[in-house]
């Protein structure tokens, strides 16, 4: 959007005095939040920080590779079980949160195998068959599921002082500025740029140079990676676990955030990630209309603002700065 | 047969000629059981083969413009309609939903030059917001579908036994497959449907009206799925959800026949309903589903195109 004159500036994350004002008061009133507002607030903001985390890893996976996986709620549900177990044996939480992520992420190479050789449609088939398949496994094994009344994990012990709503909407919010830098500087590294050629174009992605096996790899490995540690952190918030919360429709959800926040873009993924969860808690009276207000909106997105929450928002800033030109 | 063959009187000296017999029955049943269950996917993933292969989207809408003509028929019925009447209106509400949805909102959407991927997401939309409204107009309370075949009836040929209702999903499915074969290789409209496929502009350029040829393609295969759904629902229960399995499966078996296939679509059902049925019978009904995508997977990576497909080549 602006106009960039060096490779310097192109790597800077804030690249205007502005910019970096309202990123500055954005931080601050996250931060003052949970002091403020009624904790329901705070309890739906660490909603959307678990979200976005996981949301940010989709898109590292469609929007920037171009590689379809309906099997995310698999990797969610091996994270969160991982973590589960692990947290039960007593084990710290963020030793728990690394294996969680490292578990998804191991299964998100055994998946990305097929990846090598499949496109499109055949992708998406194998992968939503990984997350059947992890599903009917956890429905039917009362020793990883932790059988009919589901696995209980132990909650977060509050920790300086803090209450216990707020320690969790800190520790989750910290995580979830880790991980979001950590895209920031993964998508400007010659990584991010090889999944970027990747998508665009694979043949001619290879022909210049990048490994195709080797950064399709990592590409599920990274984001299943992410999708582990959503599922680790939703446990932690959650107190209890059962194979009910990992069905095709969280799959779907995931994929949804994704393609309204916008494809390939970080922000896109908060924004997305802060639809899901705000519109059923709007609409909690309408249940069964929580899909249709998905779907409506995936149409509108798509045919009149294909770059998602993210394009009409960098939209409105150009028309802002620019006014009254136009 | 089975018995006749193998199980005379005079034959069963020993145990090891009765053991067999039984070992083959039992096969013989699980077969047939598969076969029936695989005829209906067949009706699913013939539609979805039909557009693909025409438009290269994947109908992600599929099970739910299937529900939604169930539903309709279940309104039908209950307005004291007879039976034949309400299915064919129910097929062809189904049919009119899905030309409608390729008219309004695809048609819209590659003008403003949409990518596949987009398309593809803008069915996945649409099977959001049919789940949604089914779940408004309905509710979510599974419901039982009357229906003329009984599921408890059944006829016992040789040794085997099958109900009257998988019977007529067997016939329901072949009779279906075989109007869609008449129709596509046969008829002047089926050579304009598999022009439009082979190669769209110049189909375009040959003065075939395209875009009539795509609306009817959606409504075939939105037809083919309401067929599905309406003898699907009287065995599992009609609730909004009920399509979501059989939809997953057809697609499976589809992309195991081979996405550009429609006989691939039919070889890989009937492969899949059989497999899944010996896997549920021999090894356990839990893990059916998770045994039937194994082998859909085991299948690609060993022929990424699928049995019978042929994908097309690409270039940069």
């Amino acid at each position: 959007m602006d106009l960039i004159e060096s490779y310097r500036e192109e790597l800077r994350l804030i690249r205007k005095p502005w910019t970096g004002f309202w990123v500055g008061m954005i931080f601050f009133a996250v931060i003052l939040l949970p002091w403020f507002s009624p904790e329901y607030y705070a309890y739906i903001a660490t909603l959307i920080f678990i979200y976005s985390i996981g949301v940010q890893g989709q898109n590292l996976l469609i929007g920037y590779t171009g590689q379809i996986s309906f099997g995310q709620a698999g990797f969610l549900a091996i994270g969160a079980f991982t973590f589960g177990h692990l947290s039960r044996l007593g084990s710290p939480i963020l030793i728990n949160l690394l294996c969680a992520g490292s578990a998804a992420g191991l299964f998100g190479l055994l998946v990305g195998f097929p990846s090598l050789r499949l496109k499109g449609p055949y992708l998406a088939i194998a992968t939503l068959g990984f997350g059947i398949t992890v599903y009917q496994i956890l429905a039917n094994s009362e020793i990883l599921s932790g059988g009919r009344m589901g696995l209980s994990v132990p909650k977060l012990t509050p920790f300086l002082g803090l209450t216990k709503s707020m320690s969790i909407y800190y520790f989750n919010f910290f995580l979830f500025l880790f991980f979001t830098l950590f895209s920031y500087n993964l998508v400007s590294s010659y990584i991010g740029r090889a999944f970027i050629a990747i998508r665009d174009n694979d043949i001619a992605a290879e022909v210049t140079g990048v490994n195709l096996a080797r950064y399709k790899l990592l590409s599920f490995a990274i984001s299943s990676f992410y999708t582990g540690i959503q599922g680790g952190l939703y446990a932690l918030l959650m107190g209890y676990l059962e194979p009910n919360m990992f069905t095709f429709m969280e799959a779907i959800t995931l994929f949804v955030a994704v393609i309204i926040g916008g494809l390939a873009s970080v922000e896109g993924s908060i924004f997305g990630a802060a639809f899901v969860i705000l519109i059923p808690q709007i609409f909690s009276g309408y249940k069964e209309l929580v899909p249709v207000i998905f779907g409506v909106t995936i149409i509108i997105v798509l045919i009149f603002e294909p770059l998602g929450l993210f394009g009409r928002w960098m939209k409105m800033r150009l028309y802002l700065r620019n006014w009254p030109f136009r | 047969m089975a018995r006749v063959l193998f199980c005379l009187p005079g034959l069963g000296q020993g145990f090891r000629a009765s053991d067999f017999c039984n070992i083959m029955e039992r096969f013989l049943q699980y077969s047939i059981s598969g076969l029936s269950t695989g005829s209906l996917y067949a009706l699913v993933a013939l539609g979805l083969v039909l557009i693909y292969r025409s438009t290269r989207i994947l109908n992600f809408a599929h099970g739910d413009m299937a529900t939604v003509g169930t539903f309709f028929a279940f309104t039908l019925l209950g307005l004291k309609i007879p039976f034949g009447p309400s299915f064919l209106i129910a097929l062809l509400f189904g049919g009119g939903v899905a030309m409608a949805f390729y008219f309004l909102i695809l048609i819209p959407a590659q003008r403003r030059e949409a990518t596949l991927l987009g398309q593809i997401i803008l069915t996945l939309g649409l099977g959001l917001i049919f789940q949604g409204l089914i779940s408004y107009i309905w509710g979510t309370v599974p419901q039982s579908f009357p229906f003329p075949l009984s599921d408890i009836k059944v006829w016992k040929i040789g040794g085997v036994v099958i109900s009257e209702l998988g019977l007529g999903a067997l016939g329901v499915g072949l009779l279906g497959s075989l109007l869609l074969y008449l129709l596509v290789q046969r008829t002047r409209l089926g050579l304009a449907m598999r022009a439009t496929s082979e190669n769209l502009p110049a189909a375009q350029t040959l003065g075939i009206p395209t875009r009539r040829v795509l609306a009817i393609s959606w409504g075939l295969a939105a037809i083919l799925g309401v067929m599905a759904g309406i003898i699907l629902a009287p065995a599992l229960l009609l609730d909004p959800f009920f399509m979501l399995e059989p939809f997953l499966k057809g697609f499976a078996a589809a992309i195991m026949g081979g996405l550009n296939s429609l006989p691939g679509a039919i070889v890989g059902s009937l492969i899949l309903g059989i497999a899944e049925s010996l896997a549920g019978g021999y090894i356990s009904v839990a893990f059916k589903n998770t045994l039937a995508f194994l082998i859909i997977i085991v299948v690609l990576i060993i022929r990424p195109e699928g049995l019978l497909g042929k994908e097309f080549k690409e270039r940069v």
